[in-house]
């Protein structure tokens, strides 16, 4: 299994969207390496034969039927927003200007 | 009557029903103890004193109306902080979501209020029920009331510290990778694991979806199947609920009797990394329980010794998803919205201001495990695993009743020593892992304290899937013949606060 470099580190921390500063990326690439090749043998032992397991209960779609039915009132969905104005949560710019 | 904060929920609840105590003295007398206590212990995050006074004198005015009480009507409880309270704030013990107030209740927090419990506040906790010493809370880490020095046991620390210190005869926690048995060991309480899905995950803050249970943690058996009965049962808000009877775990607890029961003790539980005094406590324990008519044997779960790392890539990989909601848009902290910056700056910005270490390292983690190239080796092997630890359950259990095991391989640790080596900090739940990969239902009661450092050992018991009823009828009878051993319950033995 290859190492985690601080690159890596760094790639990762872009795609979980996570704006770390310099020296928890040093910190995190040199715990990661560890964990990762403490983790890496679980590869070692299971073979094609053996069926994933993801969840301990086996799972199907719930439906319910479409109807109307009380929830909660728009400011109570509101009421742990950061900002929000007419009825809306209020957002930071998402487009660029051009 | 004095002494109201030693007595058990079930003399509690037998009180305010006789009329020889009020719902509202006992409330008062665990919200005096909190106020005396918690500044050294640091198990609440948030006393919720109006509420709880509230609730007492609902359950008094009931009781004065003629009305029939519940079972644990009046009793005081401490609920973790991953739970969400309507009008009460909830953390999960992240500055993330810090001042937040929930507009609905969780479905455990609305079976604990329909059961007329009353909730004393929320507790301290690992941030997003991450770690196995809650010293990874914003809020600074709990102390273990039998040496404050030392961690109580993570990520439900808090419940199980609000038990052991006296300021709560019952307490919730959840249980991820062992996070309600491990606290339950090293404080000197019981803490139980139901079987997954027989407790609505409906309102609890995800950290791994297909691992977290909600549980009962108190101070005897039959105060965990009391809290267990109230809280258990379908909820047709949780799609992963199991829509089936819950098992008669209070009667079960009253049984004290396992005579013909076949017991397994897994041979993968021991070795290095063990301490001496913890299996000196456990092999006793098996001894008892030969002595009260069990039949013993040795079980051996090979693929038991891969669980922590198979677990280590499972919870982190659902944790990445699940907490990718915490975007700083709809709820908690935003950080860096001065008009210049996207959207996506402000989430990146925030959830590196708002996440602790444990949770980036996690985070990150999960993120590597199922990124293209490495899923197969890492995330889909350790799915497979849990095929593999599953099959070592069933053919155990189809020779014997339960399985036992110490809960932890050590007694409490002093706070900050494995903070920086996370793997050593892993080890805490070497034990308990396996049941939560699995789904099946697992018990830890104290069995005494290791003469090496007079702290708290906790014995584990593991059952079938569905079958949480084993669980209390062997931990009642090992509870009774220990208490009637040691002429008290251990906790007897705490040092006063």
């Amino acid at each position: 299994m290859p190492g985690i470099t601080r690159e890596e580190v760094a790639h990762l921390a872009r795609l979980s969207r996570l704006e770390l500063q310099a020296e928890e990326l040093d910190h995190l690439a040199e715990q990661l390496d560890v964990i990762i090749g403490a983790v890496a043998r679980v590869s070692e032992v299971a073979g094609q034969d053996v069926p994933p397991t993801s969840h301990p209960l086996p799972l199907t779609n719930v439906m319910r039927a479409d109807e109307v039915r009380p929830s909660l009132s728009p400011e109570q969905a509101l009421s742990g927003a950061p900002a929000a104005e007419e009825q809306r949560f209020r957002v930071p710019q998402i487009l660029g200007e051009d | 009557m004095t002494d109201l904060i030693k007595l058990t929920a079930a003399d509690t609840a037998a009180a305010i029903k006789a009329g020889q105590v009020s719902a509202v003295e006992v409330t008062q007398a665990h919200l005096d103890r909190i106020d005396a206590v918690d500044n050294k212990v640091n198990a609440f995050l948030h006393v919720d004193t109006e509420g709880a006074l509230a609730a007492a004198r609902a359950v008094d005015a009931k009781r004065a109306a003629g009305t029939e009480l519940g079972p644990l009507a009046g009793v005081p409880l401490a609920l973790k902080d991953v739970f969400t309270t309507k009008g009460v704030p909830t953390t999960c013990g992240s500055k993330i979501l810090e001042g937040w107030i929930p507009p609905y209740d969780a479905t455990l927090t609305t079976r604990l209020k329909d059961a007329d419990v009353v909730i004393l506040g929320k507790t301290n906790m690992d941030e997003f029920a991450m770690g196995s010493s809650t010293e990874n809370s914003a809020y600074g880490p709990t102390g273990n009331p039998w040496d404050l020095s030392r961690i109580p046991g993570g990520s439900g620390g808090g419940s199980a510290a609000a038990l052991a210190a006296f300021e709560a005869p019952l307490a919730i926690g959840t249980d991820t990778g062992g996070s309600i048995r491990q606290p339950g060991a090293v404080t000197g309480t019981v803490g139980v694991k139901p079987t997954y899905g027989s407790v609505s995950r409906y309102g609890l803050v995800a950290f791994s979806s297909s691992l977290d249970q909600g549980g009962p943690c108190a101070r005897t058996v039959l105060d965990a199947a009391l809290l267990h009965e109230a809280i258990a049962g379908h909820d047709p808000l949780d799609s992963t609920s199991i829509n089936a009877p819950v098992p008669a775990v209070v009667e079960a607890a009253k049984m004290r009797d396992i005579r013909g029961m076949r017991i397994g003790v897994v041979k993968e539980f021991a070795g290095e990394g063990y301490q001496a005094g913890v299996m000196q406590r456990f092999n006793e324990s098996v001894e008892l329980l030969r002595e009260l008519g069990a039949e013993v044997v040795e079980v051996s779960c090979p693929s038991f010794t891969l669980a922590l790392p198979a677990y280590y890539l499972i919870a982190p990989s659902e944790a990445s998803s699940n907490l990718a909601r915490f975007d700083a848009m709809r709820y908690g902290l935003r950080v860096g919205d001065d008009g210049s910056r996207s959207a996506e700056e402000v989430t990146a910005l925030t959830r590196e201001a708002g996440f602790g270490a444990e949770v980036k390292r996690r985070i990150i983690l999960g993120t590597y495990a199922l990124s293209s190239g490495y899923y197969d080796a890492y995330y889909g092997s350790a799915q497979k695993v849990r095929t593999l630890i599953s099959r070592d359950f069933d053919a155990a259990f189809a020779g014997v009743d339960v399985l036992v095991s110490p809960t932890t391989p050590t007694t409490a640790f002093p706070i900050g020593e494995r903070a920086d080596d996370p793997m050593a900090m892993y080890l805490a739940d070497l034990c308990t892992i396996p049941s939560n990969l699995a789904g099946n239902a697992a018990m830890s009661l104290p069995c005494g304290l290791a003469p090496e450092d007079n702290l708290p050992v906790g014995l584990q018991i593991i059952a079938p899937a569905m079958a949480d009823d084993r669980l209390y009828r062997v931990g009642g009878a090992v509870e009774a013949a220990l208490d009637d051993k040691w002429g008290h319950p251990l906790l007897e033995e705490a040092p006063a606060l």
